[in-house]
C-alpha cells in the first residue's frame, strides 16, 4: 500500500505486444490507451459507458475502457479495433464484411461494433439476430440504422460479391472504408501532435446570467501549466459569428451576459494535464448574476419576457410566409376539416464523436484540422473572427464522426485557431459530450397549428399551417427553418389554396439549427396525421387518399413553381400498396386473437427540396491528369458518412468514362480542392454530383482532343498512361511530353455547378429548388395498450431517388435516417440542464431498429446528375408521422406531440388521468 | 495520484480507515462522476480481493461477493430462485456494463433505479459489511436508506451479499420497462419470487418494485394477499391500495402516475406467469 507520489507505471499486453506506460491522471484505460500509446481506434464518445465506441477487449471480454480504472489492466491482455483486423483473421474478416454491407458510414462507432462483435463471434461464430443484438446493444450508432452491422455480424462468413466496376448503379466498397473497418481513420481530436496545448472553453452553468471576469492573471500565476487565457478582448476580428448574412449573432465570447447554458464566456490553454485538471468554472475567476430566463417559444414571445437581441422585438428572430390562393376560403368551403395542435422538442443531433480538432500557426497563416461539414464556411469564419484574409486561414477536415447539420457551424475552430495564433505550439481541443450536448446547435422545437380541409369526394382543398419555432440565443439556421418550413408544409401534395406561416423566436437556449430536415419533419408530423383525419372522416383508406392528392409531373406546388418532370411521389405509393394492404390485412389478423398488445400499420410521406432556398450555392469539382497518367479528383464534398466521397467520385468516373479504380482522391484540403460547398441541404449527389459531372465531362473532351478521338471513344487508364480506344484504333497518349501546370497536371478541370432558382415574392411565390427528392414510409407497430410502449416491427420506406447512384450507401440513408425518424417519435427530447448525456438523452440502439425494406424509385430530375436527387433528409421526413398514424391504427389514440413516449401513450388513450 | 489496489481485506479497511476515498471495483459509477474534471479521486480498488468474488453455497444458503459482475451471474449455473437476478442482470446497462459492473456496486451506489435491488429484496438478501471494528449483517431493505443514500459507516466495506436458501421448485423473475431497449434507466421494473404450494397456489410470495420510490420496495400486503388467497382469486383482489409503499415522482423518463398505473400491470402479469408455470410445474 503506497501513496502514488510518482505517476504510476503500468505494464500489459496491448495487441499482442507487451507495453509499459504511465496512467493518465484520469485514470481512465481509454486515456491511457489513446494518450500514452496512441490507440486512436479506441474512440471517446461519451466518457460514462453510455456509448461504447471505446469498447475493447479485457482479457477477451468487452468493457469500455472509459469507465475502466486503467490499473485493472496491469499483467493483463487489452486488444482494439486495429489489433483485431491486423493479428485476428476473425477481425480481418468482419471488417471486409463491414465494408461489403455498408455497415460503416461516419466509422465513429465501428471501432465499438467491431471488437464488441468479435467477442460474440469468437464464442458464438454463427449468432442469432437475438443473441447479434444482445452483443451490440451498447454500443450506438447514430448513422446506420443498425441493420446492416446486425447483416455484417451474422453473415460474417458469407460475405455478398463485389460489385462491377463502380459505375453509376452500382455499389462499390466505399472509398474512404479501409481506414474506418480497420482503426486507422483519423477523426477530429485523433491528429494532435504530441506537443499540442490542450484549450478548453469556460461556459456559463446558467441559461441567463450577468458575469464578471476577475483576475486572469492571478488565475494563470496561481494555476502553473495555464499558459494564457482568451476573452473577448483577444478577438482580433468580428466578435460575433453566425451562418446567415444579416444574422451574423452569435458571439465568440459573451459579454457581460451569457444568454444560454453552456456559452461561451472564456477559453483557458495550457499544459494537457494542468488544463483537464480544472473544474470549470468554479476553478475560474468569474462572479455570476443569475438572471430569469425564457426558456420555450411562449415565455420568449410573452409581453414581459426578456429582450435577447435589441433590433428583434418581442424576441421574434425572422419570419417565413408562402400564400398560395384563399386558404381561409377554401376551408369553409370544406366538406370536411381536420385541426390540430402539434408540439415537438428540442432534438439532438447525438453523433458519437464530439466535436474536436487542432490548429496550429504556419507563418502568418492558421491551420484547422477538425470535424466539420462545411470546411469553406469555416474557413470564412475563422479568417473573419482573426480578422485575417482567405488565404490565411487553412482548413483541413479530419474524418468526421457524423454531423447531420450541427457540424455546419463553427465549434472548435475559432477558439482553435484564436489560441494557434498566440503560442508556438500547436492547440487542441475536444469537446466533452456534455460540452457538445449544451452548446451545439438542435432541432427546433416546435408548436404548429394546422387545419386542412378536403371535398367529400376526397380531394384536399385548403390549408393553413401555423408554426412557431424556438431557435435559442442565436440565429444559426434558424432562418432556414423559418424559411423552408412553409415551402415543405403541404407535402408532396396539391393544395389548391393554402397559407403558411411561421416566425422563430429567439430564448434563453442554446442555439437551435440545422438538423437533417430543417423543420420539416416536425411540419410533416403535423400535416400527416391530420390526412389520417381527413381519410377517417372521409372513409378513405389512408394511402389512397394521399396517391389521389399526390403531386404529379405539370403540377405547380403552393409556391406556384411548375413541377414539369419529375415528380416521384405517386410512383412511391404506388411501389408501398402491395406492401401496404398486405401490413393491414396482417395486422387486422393479428388484433383478432392479440389480448395485451394491438398492431397497427401507418403511412406518411415527404418532399424535400434540394440546395438552398431561392439562394446560390455553387459546388466546384476540380480534377487533373498527371504525367504518369494517373486521374485525381480533388473532392470537397465533406463525407460525414453519407458516402459523398464514393458517390462524387463515381458520377465523376461515369462522366469520364473510365472505371472507379482509376481515380484517386483528394479531399477537401482548403489548400488544394475547390469550394463544394456544406454538407446540407441533401445538396451534395445533386449541385456536387453535377459539378464533379461537369468536371468529369471537360476532362474527357480534353484527353479525346490529344488524339483527335470522337465522343465515343473509350479511355483507358493504363499503368503510366492513358489509351484511348476507337474502332479497333488505340492511341497512347504521350503524357510525358506534355506541358505541366503549377499543380504537376498536363490536363485539368474545374466546373461549377449552381442550381437554377429563381427569387421568391412577399408571398413565397416563385422557384425556391430546382431538384426535390420524394419519399413515403409504411411503419407497422406493436403497441402494448397496458403499458403504453412501442415496438415498431418494421418499415417499408419508397424513396424517389431519381437516379440511384450507389444502393447501397442509398439504403444506408434510408435506414440511417428512419432509426432518426424512430427517435424522433418514440424516445428523443432534450431538455436543458436536464439530459446533458446519453443515459438520460435516449437514442435508439440496436435493440429498437427494426427491418427496413427499401424500394428506390427512380423519376429521373431533369437538372440531377444522370436524373439524381438528393435523399440525405427525405429519409427521416415520413418516418416519425408513419409510426404516429400507426399507433393510432393500433390503439386509437391520436398523438399530437413527440416523443410519443409510453406515459403519453396510454394518456392519449384515455388510460391515464 | 493516490490509488490502492488492496491485495488484502486489512489493507483495504486501513486505507479506507485513512479517510477520503472512493472504493472501486468496476468504475461503472465512479468514471461517470467525474464529469469534465479529468482527474480521478483517491481510490481504494478492491477488485483483486478473492473474498469479494463469486458465488458460493453455504450451509444455510448463498453468498455472492460484493465485487463479482453481472457477467458473472449471468453466467453462473444457479436454482429458480436466482432467476430474477439473472434476468435483472441481463437488463444491467449493456454487455460491456455487465463485465465492469459489479453487484456490491448496484447496491453502495444506491440508485432508486438500481436493477439489482428489487430482485435481492425479493431474496431477503442482507449485507454482509466488514471494518476494523469486525463484521456487521444488515438486511438490505435496511441498508437502503433513501436516494444514493445507504447505512455504510466510514470505515466499512460492503464485502458479501447473503441470501438464504429457498426451496428448488420456487419461480422468480424480473421485468424491466424503459423507453428502449440495452442501456436504459428503468421507467419501472418488478421482480417477484414465489413458492408453489403444489395445489394451486403459492406459500410464499416476495414482491418488489424499483424506480418508483427513493428505494425499491416490497409489497407486503399484496405479499400476504397472494399467499392468503385461493388459487387465482387473488388477481380480481388487487387494487391500488396494495401498491401504497410505493411514491414515483415524475421525471424526464414519465409522469409519477404513470409509473404507479404500469407498476401493477407489470406486477399483475408476472403473478399471471406464475400461475400459469406453476400449474405446469
Amino acid at each position: 500500500m503506497d501513496d502514488l507520489a510518482e505517476v504510476p507505471v503500468l505494464s500489459f499486453s496491448l495487441n499482442g505486444q507487451h507495453v509499459t506506460g504511465k496512467v493518465p491522471q484520469s485514470g481512465r484505460l481509454s486515456d491511457m490507451l489513446r494518450e500514452e500509446f496512441s490507440q486512436k481506434d479506441v474512440k471517446t464518445g461519451c466518457n460514462a459507458g453510455d456509448c461504447g465506441a471505446c469498447t475493447v477487449l479485457l482479457d477477451g471480454v468487452p468493457v469500455c475502457a472509459c469507465v475502466t480504472p486503467a490499473f485493472q489492466a496491469e499483467g493483463r491482455g487489452v486488444e482494439t479495433q486495429a489489433g483485431l483486423f491486423a493479428d485476428d483473421p476473425l477481425g480481418a474478416q468482419l471488417a471486409d464484411s463491414f465494408l461489403a454491407h455498408g455497415a460503416a458510414q461516419c466509422g465513429i462507432c465501428t471501432p465499438g461494433m467491431m471488437v464488441a462483435a468479435v467477442a460474440l463471434l469468437r464464442e458464438t461464430p454463427h449468432p442469432s439476430e437475438c443473441e447479434t443484438r444482445d452483443a451490440l446493444g451498447g454500443v450506438l450508432c447514430r448513422c446506420t440504422g443498425y441493420r446492416k452491422i446486425i447483416d455484417a455480424v451474422m453473415q460474417v462468413h458469407d460475405l455478398p460479391e463485389t460489385q462491377g466496376t463502380g459505375a453509376v448503379g452500382q455499389s462499390p466498397l466505399r472509398l474512404d472504408g479501409t481506414p474506418k473497418v480497420g482503426g486507422s481513420e483519423i477523426f477530429g481530436d485523433d491528429g494532435a501532435p504530441q506537443d499540442a496545448l490542450t484549450l478548453r472553453v469556460v461556459r456559463s452553468p446558467y441559461a441567463r446570467a450577468g458575469f464578471e471576469i476577475g483576475d486572469i492573471a492571478k488565475f494563470v500565476n496561481d494555476h502553473p501549466g495555464v499558459h494564457f487565457v482568451q476573452t473577448v478582448a483577444d478577438v482580433p476580428g468580428e466578435k460575433l459569428f453566425g451562418v446567415i448574412p444579416g444574422f451574423i449573432d452569435q458571439p465568440v465570447f459573451a459579454v457581460h451576459e451569457a444568454r444560454f447554458r453552456g456559452e461561451a464566456i472564456a477559453a483557458v490553454v495550457g499544459e494537457k494535464d494542468t488544463i483537464n485538471a480544472l473544474n470549470l468554472p468554479d476553478d475560474f475567476p468569474v462572479t455570476w448574476c443569475e438572471r430569469p430566463a425564457a426558456m420555450t417559444s411562449d415565455q420568449g414571445i410573452a409581453a414581459d419576457a426578456p429582450q435577447l437581441h435589441e433590433n428583434r422585438p418581442g424576441n421574434i428572430m425572422c419570419e417565413g410566409r408562402v400564400r398560395h390562393g384563399d386558404a381561409g376560403g377554401a376551408l369553409q368551403r370544406a366538406d370536411v376539416v381536420a385541426e390540430g395542435q402539434f408540439r415537438t422538442g428540442f432534438v439532438e443531433h447525438a453523433y458519437i464523436e464530439p466535436e474536436a480538432g487542432f490548429a496550429r500557426r504556419v507563418g502568418d497563416r492558421v491551420e484547422i484540422h477538425a470535424c466539420t461539414q462545411a470546411p469553406v464556411m469555416d474557413q470564412e469564419g475563422v479568417a473573419s473572427i482573426l480578422g485575417l484574409s482567405l488565404d490565411q486561414v487553412r482548413i483541413v477536415p479530419t474524418a468526421t464522426g457524423g454531423g447531420f447539420g450541427a457540424k455546419l457551424d463553427m465549434s472548435v475552430q475559432p477558439y482553435l485557431a484564436l489560441a494557434a495564433m498566440q503560442t508556438d505550439r500547436p492547440v487542441r481541443m475536444a469537446y466533452s459530450r456534455r460540452e457538445s450536448m449544451q452548446s451545439t446547435t438542435k432541432r427546433h422545437p416546435s408548436d404548429i397549428a394546422v387545419k386542412i380541409g378536403a371535398t367529400k369526394d376526397g380531394f384536399l382543398s385548403g390549408m393553413t399551417f401555423d408554426g412557431t419555432f424556438n431557435t435559442g440565443a442565436y440565429a444559426s439556421w434558424g432562418p432556414t427553418v423559418a424559411n423552408r418550413v412553409p415551402i415543405h408544409a403541404s407535402g408532396p401534395y396539391r393544395i389548391p389554396d393554402f397559407l403558411a406561416e411561421t416566425r422563430a423566436v429567439n430564448t434563453h437556449t442554446m442555439p437551435a439549427g440545422a438538423f437533417r430536415g430543417f423543420g420539416v419533419p416536425q411540419s410533416a408530423i403535423a400535416q400527416e396525421v391530420l390526412f389520417d383525419d381527413l381519410a377517417l372522416q372521409l372513409d378513405i383508406d389512408p394511402l389512397q387518399f394521399r396517391l389521389k392528392n399526390a403531386l404529379r409531373n405539370g403540377d405547380r406546388t403552393t409556391c406556384n413553381q411548375l413541377l414539369e418532370s419529375g415528380v416521384g411521389i405517386a410512383a412511391c405509393f404506388e411501389a408501398l400498396k402491395p406492401h401496404w394492404d398486405k401490413a393491414r390485412s396482417g395486422v387486422a389478423e393479428f388484433n383478432k386473437t392479440a389480448t395485451t398488445t394491438r398492431r397497427g400499420v401507418g403511412i406518411a410521406a415527404g418532399w424535400y427540396g434540394c440546395g438552398n432556398t431561392s439562394l446560390p450555392n455553387p459546388s466546384t469539382i476540380r480534377s487533373g491528369l498527371r504525367p504518369d497518367g494517373q486521374i485525381i479528383l480533388h473532392q470537397g464534398a465533406a463525407d460525414i458518412g453519407q458516402g459523398a466521397n464514393t458517390v462524387i467520385a463515381q458520377i465523376f468516373a461515369e462522366a469520364l468514362g473510365v472505371p472507379l479504380s482509376a481515380l484517386q482522391l483528394v479531399g477537401g484540403d482548403t489548400d488544394i480542392t475547390p469550394d463544394a460547398g456544406k454538407t446540407s441541404a441533401s445538396r451534395q449527389t445533386v449541385v456536387s454530383g453535377n459539378a464533379a459531372r461537369l468536371s468529369g465531362l471537360a476532362l474527357r473532351a480534353a484527353i479525346l482532343k490529344l488524339c483527335n478521338a470522337g465522343d465515343g471513344a473509350l479511355i483507358h487508364p493504363m499503368p503510366g498512361g492513358i489509351e484511348v480506344h476507337e474502332g479497333g484504333q488505340v492511341h497512347n497518349l504521350p503524357l510525358g511530353s506534355l506541358p505541366s501546370n503549377a499543380s504537376g497536371y498536363v490536363l485539368e478541370a474545374v466546373e461549377t455547378w449552381d442550381p437554377p432558382t429563381a427569387p421568391l415574392d412577399e408571398d413565397g411565390q416563385g422557384v425556391p429548388y430546382a431538384v426535390y427528392g420524394y419519399a413515403a414510409h409504411i411503419a407497422e407497430v406493436e403497441v402494448d395498450t397496458d403499458l403504453g410502449t412501442t415496438r415498431v416491427i418494421r418499415f417499408i420506406a419508397a424513396h424517389d431517388v431519381g437516379r440511384v447512384i450507389n444502393p447501397l450507401l442509398a439504403e444506408g440513408q434510408i435506414e440511417g435516417g428512419i432509426a432518426q425518424g424512430l427517435g424522433l417519435a418514440l424516445m428523443e427530447e432534450y431538455i436543458p440542464h436536464v439530459t446533458e448525456n446519453l443515459h438520460d438523452y435516449l437514442i435508439p440502439t440496436v435493440g429498437d431498429m427494426p427491418p427496413v425494406t427499401s424500394l428506390l424509385i427512380e423519376e429521373p430530375d431533369p437538372h440531377g446528375p444522370f436524373g439524381a436527387k438528393g435523399l440525405g433528409e427525405h429519409v427521416l421526413i415520413p418516418t416519425a408521422p408513419a409510426i404516429l398514424n400507426a399507433i393510432r391504427h393500433a390503439t386509437g389514440a391520436r398523438m399530437t406531440q413527440v416523443p410519443a413516449t409510453p406515459d403519453r401513450v396510454l394518456a392519449a388513450m384515455g388510460k391515464l388521468s | 495520484m493516490r490509488y490502492v489496489t488492496a491485495t488484502t481485506e486489512q489493507e483495504a479497511l486501513t486505507v479506507l480507515k485513512g479517510g477520503d476515498v472512493r472504493v472501486v471495483a468496476g468504475g461503472t459509477d465512479l468514471f461517470p462522476a467525474m464529469n469534465d474534471q479529468a482527474v480521478l479521486p483517491p481510490a481504494l480498488d478492491i477488485s483483486a480481493l478473492a473474498a469479494f468474488h463469486g458465488i458460493t453455497r453455504t450451509e444455510s444458503g448463498w453468498r455472492i461477493g460484493a465485487a463479482t459482475p453481472w457477467r458473472d451471474i449471468i453466467r453462473a449455473d444457479l436454482p429458480a430462485m436466482f432467476h430474477g437476478l439473472q434476468a435483472a442482470a441481463r437488463e444491467v446497462g449493456s454487455v460491456q456494463i455487465q463485465t465492469r459492473g459489479t453487484i456490491g456496486g448496484n447496491i453502495c451506489n444506491a440508485s432508486p433505479a438500481a436493477d439489482g435491488v428489487p430482485p435481492l429484496l425479493t431474496l431477503d438478501a442482507k449485507v454482509d459489511l466488514i471494518s476494523e471494528n469486525g463484521c456487521r449483517r444488515v438486511p438490505l431493505s435496511d441498508f437502503l436508506l433513501g436516494v444514493r443514500q445507504t447505512d455504510l459507516r466510514p470505515g466499512e466495506l460492503l464485502r458479501s451479499i447473503v441470501i438464504p436458501d429457498l426451496p428448488d421448485h420456487c419461480l422468480s423473475d424480473f421485468e424491466k420497462l424503459g423507453a428502449r431497449r440495452y442501456l436504459v434507466i428503468s421507467i419501472a421494473m418488478v421482480s417477484a419470487l414465489v413458492v408453489p404450494d403444489g395445489s394451486g397456489g403459492f406459500s410464499d410470495a416476495r414482491i418488489a418494485v424499483g424506480a418508483c420510490s427513493a428505494v425499491a420496495r416490497r409489497l407486503t400486503r399484496l405479499e400476504e394477499l397472494v399467499v392468503s388467497a385461493q388459487r387465482a382469486e387473488f388477481l380480481e383482489e388487487i387494487y391500488s391500495g396494495h401498491f401504497t409503499a410505493l411514491s414515483p415522482i415524475g421525471d424526464v423518463r414519465a409522469s409519477g402516475a404513470y409509473r404507479m398505473r404500469v407498476s401493477e400491470t407489470l406486477v399483475r402479469r408476472m403473478l399471471t406467469g406464475f400461475l400459469k408455470e406453476g400449474a405446469c410445474g
